[in-house]
């Protein structure tokens, strides 16, 4: 064990300032008013849209009518049990793999789990294509079914769409149960190891309660993600019985073209959402905040043959639901024409494009998530008493604001901001600053569920000493805060890349000719009969995504150092 | 090593900022770029297969500033739902001088919103199925909606709506959302000419061979190509793409006794543009002979003007006697409650 001392004396030993400039109570305040700032920004970018699209069609929204509608009635139940039913199977298939991804050591670890960031990177029709190449009437399991004279599968209809959710979703949940175990100290580890506690002890004592941290967070995150869903719900459900209220608010605004509606619907969708997950944040556990030194964990476990059966079984069966899709990929991808795509002069620019998007949107969303995640700390009550449920509410206010953006549609969004957008500028020039915005705000909820533990986490054990030392302001956020977030944050950062790569969301709105992103070019090609160029660009996205993600890792991970 | 010993590396929000910068001043950059010296811009709202590198745009371009003067750019839109929705975001205030890509079908919503001019476009040499005309809206190509099937899949292909809607349930077909898709709609149409009163009886038979129903046309050609599904709703035109591209005659339009149904596109010169004579001279480029020739390989649709010799891949498509047609206004009046009518006949599975 290389250091007795708590984790911030040796650096504020150096780098206090003798006389502290700040108290802690305006350090409290100021880190409160900043992220509440960057909390006023998101939601403003997701109030003004809605907004600016009502100004200017003078139409005024009218939620409470439309749940007289049957067909809307019937909507809205469609869209919370699938999304519902996808949340829970994302997270009880993700929860044994995490804990067997902790557990187990494997060449390709590395690599495993930054295949499971992918999904967030692929674009959702890419993605559909995939896992139907898998699980579809003539998938590669319904191909095994027919040699072995079963019936072909038929996942059309909420299997389907099941399927497709948990293959976005799981992996997400398992990333972020991951993160979780990761936070257990290693002097836990060496306990349980040293008292030779069973598996299921472990479980319960140590394991789970670290899950749980990361449980609400992950269930939230996909539900949103769940809820408006749109291009999976309508390919895989087989026929207008499954339509979402994203289809709804979709057709609202471009057949009909019904702002009212649109928005009605949107708001429709915010609330029921906000509900669901103000009452999900009371299931949530409090940060665990076992004591630790911060060394990194290396596990005791006994040997166990059952359980390492039972870890390989899940692994592999988890690893190969995963990368089934992405083998799909790549064996399309490589039987285009490779060479030919990346010499294109409209490839090369949309791959620059999207990896300018990439950066700075992960970049800002990170400044945003950082800012309202320090708020959520300073806003959670010390140990020494003085809680309140104001604190407690506006905390939870903090968090949802980061998440709804999620649930704003963003055909609403962007119809929004050009419209507001025109008044004053070019929109065409404005549209990278829109596709950025939009971007960097959807990522948002994730890399504050991806931090945020970590954050209340390393917050729980180091207050009082830092604040008996007076570090406030800059110094408290280099010496105590950025180190509990750094490794946390690469992995935040990674997400958000993989995110803006994938979306398309707000681009196709704006349609210019100079802003072009890879998924915009791959779907333009699909347009246009150019599945091939289309199944190309997919694999030169994913490589591209991997790379970045890889980057961003090292750029993030502790230096080491001999000690 | 502990995280206590290592010192903490510096935290560069700045570094990160001045790259978020740099990268917005870049795009900011190629935007500078457009802008084009004293020339007249003249502005297209199309949908992006049109402007795409591969669509008809860019040789338009290249033909047409040859001799106008002019610059001329393309905005790739969608497609005509996303075209007049963006118009009528814009309203008076329009940046577009001309909308390119509009259906027949949005012709009595387009004309509703007051933005459009007469063409005064000499129709006279062209040729459109139906005899179609409009003193605003200029045709300047169509298309027959066709069920496209996989001949390694499928030996007798349907000859018919009623053997399509009658055949095997377990040989299926991707269709597009009437909701969200203009092929879908069509389709809807189509099925409407054809069966009136008894659509919604037939719409449910037929539920039992559709495999699924997607947001738009690549989603569903996207299942095709990839042998999930042996057959699509596309457009007789599409085999040609195969055989010119691809050089596969795999893939093939089923003709239809009683015909198929058709899918024009109009082109209209907007009100408020600045450049009233360009946008004139533009529609009526659109008709000629130059123009025209392209237009099947680069749009894969079919040429309104009859002098235009079909490459030898088009002259093998379906030959169409009976274009089925529903005209606008009849459309624009029933299309909501059709749609209703057709969700109540696909919902019940």
């Amino acid at each position: 064990m290389a250091a007795g001392d708590g984790p911030a004396l040796t650096g504020t030993a150096r780098l206090v300032p003798r006389a502290p400039a700040m108290t802690r109570n305006a350090d409290r305040r100021i880190r409160i008013a900043i992220g509440c700032a960057a909390a006023a920004v998101l939601a403003g970018f997701l109030v003004g849209a809605l907004a600016a699209l009502l100004l200017a069609t003078g139409s005024l929204p009218a939620v409470a009518s439309l749940l007289e509608d049957g067909y809307i009635r019937a909507i809205v139940g469609f869209t919370l049990e699938q999304a519902l039913l996808s949340t829970a199977l994302s997270i009880l298939g993700g929860l044994p793999l995490a804990l067997a991804l902790h557990r187990a050591r494997f060449p390709g670890r590395d690599w495993v789990l930054r295949l499971f960031l992918l999904p967030q990177a692929l674009p959702v029709l890419v993605g559909a294509l995939a896992v139907i190449a898998i699980w579809g009437r003539s998938g590669v399991v319904s191909d095994a079914f027919a040699a072995l004279g079963l019936p072909r599968l038929d996942v059309y209809g909420l299997p389907g769409i099941l399927i497709a959710h948990v293959f976005f979703n799981l992996p997400l949940a398992a990333r972020l149960m991951l993160a979780g175990l990761d936070r257990v100290p290693a002097e836990s580890w060496k306990l349980a190891g040293q008292i030779a506690m069973p598996p299921l002890a472990t479980f319960r004592i140590v394991e789970w309660p670290a899950i749980r941290t990361a449980l609400p967070g992950a269930a939230s995150l996909i539900f949103m993600l769940c809820v408006t869903s749109f291009t999976l719900v309508l390919i895989l459900g087989g026929g207008p019985g499954a339509t979402t209220l994203e289809v709804a608010i979709y057709q609202a605004l471009r057949y009909d073209f019904d702002p009212a509606r649109a928005v009605s619907l949107a708001l429709l969708q915010i609330a029921l959402t906000a509900a669901i997950l103000l009452a999900a944040t009371r299931l949530g556990g409090d940060p665990a905040g076992g004591f630790g030194l911060g060394g990194d964990a290396r596990r005791y476990d006994r040997k166990s043959r059952a359980r390492d059966v039972a870890d390989r079984t899940v692994l592999v069966l988890g690893i190969a639901f995963v990368a089934a899709p992405f083998v799909a990929v790549l064996v399309a991808g490589l039987r285009a024409n490779l060479a030919g795509l990346v010499v294109q002069d409209a490839v090369q620019r949309a791959a620059l494009t999207s990896l300018c998007v990439a950066a700075a949107a992960a970049g800002l969303s990170l400044v945003l998530s950082t800012a309202v995640l320090l708020a959520m700390e300073a806003l959670r009550p010390t140990a020494a008493g003085a809680a309140g449920t104001a604190p407690a509410l506006a905390r939870h206010t903090l968090e949802t604001t980061g998440s709804l953006v999620l649930v704003v549609p963003p055909i609403v969004v962007g119809a929004g901001w050009f419209l507001a957008l025109r008044q004053v500028t070019d929109v065409f020039a404005a549209a990278p600053y829109v596709v950025v915005a939009t971007n960097a705000a959807m990522a948002v909820p994730f890399i504050v569920r991806i931090v945020g533990p970590a954050l209340s986490e390393e917050a729980q054990r180091t207050r009082r000493l830092a604040d008996s030392l007076g570090l406030f302001g800059l110094a408290r956020l280099r010496i105590v805060d950025w180190p509990a977030m750094r490794a946390p944050l690469g992995l935040a950062f990674a997400f958000a890349l993989a995110i803006s790569l994938g979306d398309l969301g707000a681009i196709a709105l704006f349609g210019s000719q100079d802003f072009v992103t890879l998924p915009y070019l791959l779907l333009q090609r699909m347009g246009s009969y150019r599945t091939s160029d289309a199944d190309g660009l997919a694999l030169i996205l994913g490589i591209l995504c991997l790379g970045l993600m890889t980057l961003a890792e090292r750029g993030f991970a502790r230096r080491r150092r001999r000690a | 090593m502990t995280r206590a010993m290592a010192a903490p590396r510096p935290f560069r929000l700045s570094r990160l900022a001045g790259l978020a910068t740099l990268a917005l001043a870049a795009f900011a950059g190629t935007h500078g770029a457009l802008a084009a010296g004293d020339k007249p811009v003249l502005t297209v709202y199309t949908y992006d297969s049109f402007s795409a590198d591969w669509g008809p745009g860019p040789k338009i371009t290249a033909m047409f500033e040859k001799t106008c003067g002019c610059v001329l750019k393309f905005v790739g839109l969608e497609d005509g739902v996303a075209i007049l929705n963006r118009l009528k975001l814009e309203g008076a205030s329009s940046g577009a001088d001309v909308a390119l890509g509009l259906t027949t079908d949005l012709i009595p919503e387009a004309k509703a919103t007051g933005l459009f001019v007469d063409s005064g476009t000499d129709l006279s040499a062209i040729e459109v199925p139906t005899g179609f005309t409009d003193p605003v809206f200029v045709p300047y190509d169509y298309s027959y909606l066709a069920v496209v099937y996989d001949t390694k899949a499928i030996k007798t292909p349907p000859t018919s709506l009623d053997a399509l809607v009658n055949g095997d349930p377990s040989v299926k077909i991707a269709i597009e959302d009437p909701r969200t898709a203009t092929p879908g709609l069509g389709f809807l149409l189509w099925m409407k000419a054809i069966y009136g009163d008894q659509a919604k009886a037939k719409w449910e038979k037929l539920s039992d061979r559709i495999l699924t129903v997607t947001p738009g046309w690549s989603e569903a050609y996207g299942l095709f190509t990839k042998g999930e599904v042996p057959m699509v709703l596309s457009y007789t035109t599409s085999p040609a793409y195969h055989e010119i591209e691809e050089h596969t005659d795999r893939y093939q339009a089923a003709p239809f006794e009683k015909g198929q149904y058709l899918q024009i596109e109009v082109a209209a010169a907007l009100k408020g543009s600045q450049h009233k004579k360009l946008a004139r001279d533009f529609l009526a480029f659109m008709l000629s002979k130059d123009v025209q020739s392209i237009i099947p390989t680069t749009n894969w649709t079919l040429p309104v003007l009859p002098s235009v010799e079909l490459p030898k891949e088009f002259q093998a498509l379906p030959k169409v006697d009976h274009p089925i047609f529903i005209d606008p206004e009849t459309v624009a009046k029933n299309r909501e409650a059709w749609t209703q009518e057709w969700l109540q006949a696909m919902g019940r599975r």
